[in-house]
């Protein structure tokens, strides 16, 4: 009871400051801030998405970032071929990362443990190799995207302020959509078969098909993730689907707090904003920020957002 | 005699040299308590893994209803109205013990491709895991987590999921283990509330729960079944008191 009233009232607040700091921001001059926080936002749904299998299924999913990089790729070759509507392009990243997902959760979903690990592994690598290989699109050294997706005259994603709330609205429809999701039936029995597998098929449920669902709905929404990303970026680079941001979204989980909506969230923008802040002070921002994870980890099984609740629990008036 | 539900012929499972099952044929009658008993390494519970689905036997059927069941997954078997409850009982841990039997009967109530309700504000799932619940007299703790109950408590427990699918004959396989001489005796009580409520097909040590428990038995040695009857007749039966009753009879 207690931990989801922390919980709840750390979701308000985040999205309340979210949704202020763009004029806060204008006001004193920082615009910068929207940019990096409209990238905080994109990860965000991201982590979110990783989170729907990995802390509530208990799926370690070790390719999520194929996903973003699908999304992305659908918006930027749309763009390339002169296709900038943006319900296509946004339709076609979220189709195109759903049924790589499914073909991916159809092989992987077999195995489990560090098998299930390896083998999302080994299909992220593959998607970033192909990305790496096709010449049309930039390969390697990447591809400049012309434009952002076009929705209507009044979405005019062109205005970094635009984006930044547009990302936000996405980033409020995935957590309340995921929100309804976990508490949902399919939920429970997501739920139910990261705790007892054995207990959910005795019980005569066919885990498989209910994992497999919500791999897909994860990859789907990662690429969303991707294709905001791309509007952010306006650029198309195979090394969004690297296995090391793979393992960044992961850190961002449980840094945040796994196994919760919120969590994430606060992952991806304590990770980003670190990262950001700490590799303007010195190149060697990572031997501060892998510390600073192995900490949080160490001390808190349950990331910040336990850490937060326990603190709460012990200083109740606090 | 009336048709049984759950019928097992020639059912033949060996592992290597050692034969598990032995040609066994045993009749489960509907409403009855029918217990299989017999001494270690009989092959008890070889049987209850090929009547739940779990292990394939190399010949002989499993009829259960009149249909032959023999080649259906375990799921389909929960779905056909035949379950089992678990000797080293598995539970949802983190989960209450309301959330555990509301997820069984969410089962039986339809697939559960259903992504916007909270399922924990349906009343067709709750009601009937609460109305078990007070039914096992667990009503009290039905906000505790399972992993916190006391052992005897995740029997029961466990008991109430395996009702909540709804099934027409249920394998007990060991309910009293691990029990305390309390703890057993409201066990005991507990199956024969059930009695009338669902068939039991019980596998059990306790041979004085099994005496107050059965209506029939079945005697099981080296993996043959040497013996079928009331717990009176087979009192008498020679075969068995030598096989395996004799121990405790003198």
């Amino acid at each position: 009871m207690k931990s989801s009233s922390t919980r709840l009232i750390v979701a308000t607040v985040t999205l309340g400051a979210l949704a202020l700091l763009p004029p806060i921001s204008l006001f004193l001059g920082q615009d910068f801030y929207i940019d990096l926080f409209t990238r905080v936002m994109i990860f965000a749904i991201a982590a979110v998405s990783l989170d729907l299998i990995l802390g509530f299924g208990g799926l370690v999913s070790f390719g999520h970032a194929a996903y973003l990089g699908i999304g992305s790729y659908a918006v930027g070759i749309l763009a390339y071929y002169h296709v900038d509507n943006g319900f296509v392009q946004f339709g076609a990243a979220v189709i195109a990362a759903a049924l790589i997902a499914l073909f991916i959760g159809w092989v992987s979903l077999r195995t489990s443990g560090i098998y299930f690990i390896m083998i999302t592994l080994a299909f992220g690598q593959m998607i970033y190799f192909l990305g790496e290989s096709v010449n049309q699109f930039g390969g390697d050294n990447g591809l400049n995207i012309e434009r952002h997706s076009r929705f209507a005259d009044f979405l005019n994603l062109d205005r970094p302020t635009v984006l930044y709330y547009f990302v936000f609205a996405w980033l409020a429809l995935c957590l309340g959509f995921g929100w309804r999701l976990v508490e949902s039936r399919f939920g429970m029995v997501i739920r139910g078969a990261k705790s007892n597998e054995t207990r959910m098929l005795a019980l005569g449920f066919r885990v498989f098909r209910y994992r497999l669902v919500a791999f897909v709905i994860s990859g789907a929404m990662a690429g969303v993730a991707g294709a905001l990303l791309a509007n952010l970026t306006l650029f198309l680079s195979p090394s969004i689907m690297h296995w090391t941001r793979s393992g960044e979204i992961m850190m961002m989980v449980i840094l945040g707090g796994i196994g919760t909506l919120v969590g994430p969230v606060i992952g991806a923008i304590v990770y980003l904003v670190l990262e950001n802040v700490l590799s303007g002070l010195t190149e060697h921002w990572q031997a501060i920020l892998g510390p600073f994870l192995v900490l949080v980890v160490v001390f808190s099984k349950t990331g910040l957002l336990g850490a937060a609740g326990e603190w709460r629990a012990k200083f109740p008036h606090g | 005699m009336a048709d049984a539900l759950l019928e097992t012929r020639q059912l033949r499972k060996r592992f290597g040299g050692l034969i598990a099952t032995d040609d066994v044929t045993v009749e489960i009658l509907p409403g009855e308590i029918h217990a299989v008993i017999g001494p270690n390494g009989a092959g008890k519970t070889t049987l209850v893994a090929q009547l739940a689905g779990e292990m394939r036997p190399d010949s002989g059927e499993i009829l259960f209803g009149g249909e032959d069941i023999t080649r259906l997954s375990a799921a389909d078997r929960v779905s056909r109205g035949l379950a089992r409850s678990f000797q080293i009982t598995t539970l949802f841990a983190e989960f209450s013990a309301l959330d555990n039997v509301a997820l069984a009967v969410q089962r039986a109530a339809g697939h559960s491709f259903r992504f916007w309700r909270a399922a924990r504000r349906e009343a067709v799932l709750r009601e009937p895991a609460e109305a078990l619940l007070a039914g096992l007299g667990l009503a009290e703790r039905r906000h505790v987590a399972a992993g916190n109950l006391s052992h005897s408590e995740k029997r029961t427990l466990e008991i109430a999921m395996v009702l909540a699918t709804k099934p027409r004959l249920v394998l007990f396989d060991e309910p009293l283990a691990g029990m305390g001489p309390d703890d057993s005796k409201r066990m005991v009580q507990t199956l024969l509330g059930l009695k009338g409520q669902v068939t039991i097909l019980l596998i059990e040590h306790d041979m004085d729960a099994v005496f107050a428990l059965a209506d029939r038995l079945t005697v099981l040695v080296y993996g043959r079944a040497i013996a079928t009857g009331t717990p009176q007749a087979l009192r008498a039966n020679e075969a068995v008191r030598r096989a395996y009753l004799g121990d405790e009879a003198e």
